[in-house]
């Protein structure tokens, strides 16, 4: 009868009839989340590798294009389903990202296992695939400013400059992910109307993305504006192609990836060691932690495929090259015992 | 039940309520499957820095540091903040002054600073400096026990029974703390029933409030979420607390999904003071700015001053030579 009440308490009383008994119920704020009744965590959880793309697109150091293959190589034995590999940006923008051709020739390409690449524009694309591309992305942004200091054009003339690129990659028969960047806070227009995520998302979705990555660029979203934003974007995009890429900026991003699995996400962008920083906030942390992540998720009974040690072996190999401490906390702690 | 309208009887018939809303008998099912999504108006706060935190810190603190960091944090809106710890200074060197610290702070109104006793001996030094509030710490291991205070978990709680029946006749209030609640560094896994076994013990004789730690962090919502489901089987979600460790950085993940199950009390301490003696070089305690982001950031009151907070964490920090634990001071840090 205890667990009844309980139930009485906190969500019968929510309905209309039970409104005007709220008095007689705990102290606990009933919202509107929006998570329905018996949504259950997802079993499985696409995890996607961002590390050798976002994460050392954000290191200072000019990594080696032999280490970046071998960091892919050895994230390839992980279980990791995908890897997002380098970008097909101007080496003059992202000089990180110049050897995008090599490294794409250069990594060894497991089975089942895909490498997708930015491809900011057409050329970007052209590019791509006679690099061996076969799964490419596009970033939008949910924020005009951003868009225009990021990629020196409005939102809208990004999509359009999508467009170009989604017809190109319907012909060759490549699968596009879409990004939605400034999904919770942007650095410049601070905060972001989820209505706005949604647009872009819906716009992103139609044009034929097969999932859309909704990015807290800045790290700045709790579990209270990712419920708020995942609400209004699952409204115009069917969850199960949606993905959550959180930075852990403020420390918020598995706390945020709880809520957006509960909320029926089940892909998630990570960053081997939490690689790469966050060009807005100095010294600050940027991607959150593959490990982390990894360790969450088997933690509660979900599936990824993912060999946590074996992560962790890659993790401490670009630790290592990179001459820096690992972000991940599963890391830190493992690697004394 | 008497007074209770007949509109009320009617929905807290299990019969009537299966009838009128079909769905409900499949989530009470799953009930155990899925958190809840109500969150608590308000959460407090119970700030662990100056006794936790600086208790696992290897640079012994000057007293009049640990007084200014006590200061700082009373004028943030932190309701409670435990401030030092009566055990022997043969175990602790840390809080060897805790009887200095104790009569040299200044207590602000609305502010309680609890302060961990771990015998009689400690009850009474306490009392003497002035302590109107105690803690005592039992764990839900047997190995835990043995190494950390010598004694199994049944002899602890004599010890605690003792200073608890004291306690009550002075009308001073005592929290119990139960740790190594979600794992243990020695035995490993620990049974839920075990954790509920030892906070029953503990409410039972007397605490008001009891803290469940994470002791070495490896928890996560998973464990949390079973845990916790065993422990409201015998105490009321009302008078629990989490004490979450973020050394596999799943402490807030972890806050959250107690503040789902209905807890209203977490601990934290500022700039994540204090590491963790099980895994050299990790980070121990969750960091009381983190927690605040989050909690605010969700509509959650607590009545602090997120940079305050931080500000007394920055004091701490360099008086320590050390940088923050703290996500949301490095990232705010760098660009004021």
């Amino acid at each position: 009868m205890a667990t009844v009440m309980s139930l009485v308490n906190r969500r019968i009383l929510s309905s209309a009839m039970g409104q005007k008994y709220v008095a007689y119920s705990s102290a606990a704020k009933v919202t509107a989340a929006g998570v329905r009744a018996g949504q259950a965590l997802p079993e499985k959880v696409k995890i996607v590798e961002v590390g050798p793309r976002d994460g050392l697109q954000n290191e200072k150091t000019i990594v080696p294009t032999e280490t970046k293959i071998h960091l892919i190589d050895m994230l390839s034995a992980t279980g990791l389903p995908v890897i997002e590999a380098t970008s097909f940006v101007s080496p003059k923008w992202v000089p990180q990202m110049a050897d995008q051709v090599e490294v794409m020739k250069g990594i060894g390409r497991k089975p089942g296992v895909s490498y997708p690449v930015l491809t900011p524009n057409l050329k970007g694309f052209q590019a791509a695939l006679k690099a061996g591309a076969s799964e490419v992305a596009i970033f939008g942004a949910a924020s005009e400013l951003f868009s225009k200091k990021n990629i020196n054009c409005s939102v809208e003339e990004s999509l359009q400059r999508f467009e170009v690129i989604m017809k190109a990659a319907k012909e060759a028969g490549v699968p596009v992910r879409g990004y939605v960047s400034c999904v919770l806070g942007c650095p410049y227009e601070g905060k972001v109307a989820p209505e706005k995520v949604a647009h872009v998302a819906k716009r992103l979705y139609s044009m034929g993305c097969y999932e859309i990555s909704l990015g807290d660029t800045i790290g700045v979203g709790t579990p209270g504006s990712m419920i708020e934003m995942l609400e209004a974007v699952s409204k115009e995009v069917p969850v199960n192609a949606l993905a959550v890429h959180c930075h852990d900026t403020y420390g918020q991003a598995l706390a945020n990836i709880l809520i957006a699995l509960q909320m029926g996400i089940s892909v998630v962008d990570s960053s081997v060691a939490g690689l790469g920083g966050c060009p807005y906030a100095q010294g600050a942390s940027g991607n959150v932690a593959t490990e982390d992540v990894v360790y969450m998720l088997h933690g509660l009974g979900i599936q990824t495929g993912v060999d946590l040690s074996k992560l962790m072996d890659a993790g401490a190999y670009i630790c290592r090259t990179l001459n820096r401490k690992t972000s991940s906390k599963v890391a830190q702690a493992n690697c004394k015992l | 039940m008497g007074n209770v309208p007949t509109t009320v009887k009617h929905c807290l018939s299990y019969e009537q309520l299966i009838q009128d809303y079909p769905w409900l008998k499949r989530w009470l099912q799953e009930e155990k499957t899925i958190t809840g999504h109500e969150y608590p108006d308000f959460v407090k706060i119970v700030e662990v820095g100056p006794r936790d935190g600086l208790q696992n810190e290897k640079e012994i603190v000057p007293t009049g540091v640990k007084i200014q960091l006590i200061d700082m944090l009373s004028g943030t809106g932190l309701p409670v903040i435990e401030a030092t710890s009566f055990v022997s200074s043969k175990w602790v060197p840390q809080m060897a002054d805790h009887s200095d610290v104790l009569r040299g702070i200044q207590r602000a109104p609305h502010v309680r600073y609890p302060v961990l006793t771990p015998n009689m001996q400690g009850f009474k030094d306490a009392v003497a400096a002035g302590a109107t509030e105690v803690a005592v710490f039992g764990s839900a291991s047997e190995t835990f026990s043995k190494k950390n205070i010598n004694c199994s978990i049944d002899e602890s709680m004599l010890r605690f029974e003792e200073v608890i029946n004291t306690a009550k006749e002075q009308q001073i209030p005592v929290r119990g703390y139960v740790s190594c609640a979600l794992g243990c560094p020695h035995e490993g896994h620990i049974e839920p029933s075990k954790v509920s076994e030892v906070a029953k013990k503990l409410y039972a004789m007397g605490c008001y409030e009891i803290s469940l730690g994470d002791t070495i962090g490896v928890g996560t919502p998973g464990s949390m979420l079973k845990m916790l489901q065993s422990v409201m089987e015998e105490v009321p979600a009302h008078a629990l607390a989490v004490h979450c460790h973020d050394t596999y950085g799943q402490a807030l993940p972890n806050i959250l999904t107690a503040l789902q199950m209905g807890v209203c009390v977490v601990d934290s301490a500022v700039a994540g003071l204090g590491g963790c003696p099980y895994a050299q070089g990790s980070s121990g305690n969750v960091s009381t700015e983190d927690v605040l982001y989050m909690l605010h950031g969700m509509g959650i009151e607590t009545g602090v001053n997120l940079a305050k907070v931080i500000e007394a964490g920055d004091f701490i920090c360099n008086a320590l030579r050390r940088e923050t634990n703290s996500k949301v001071a490095q990232a705010t840090g760098r660009t004021l």
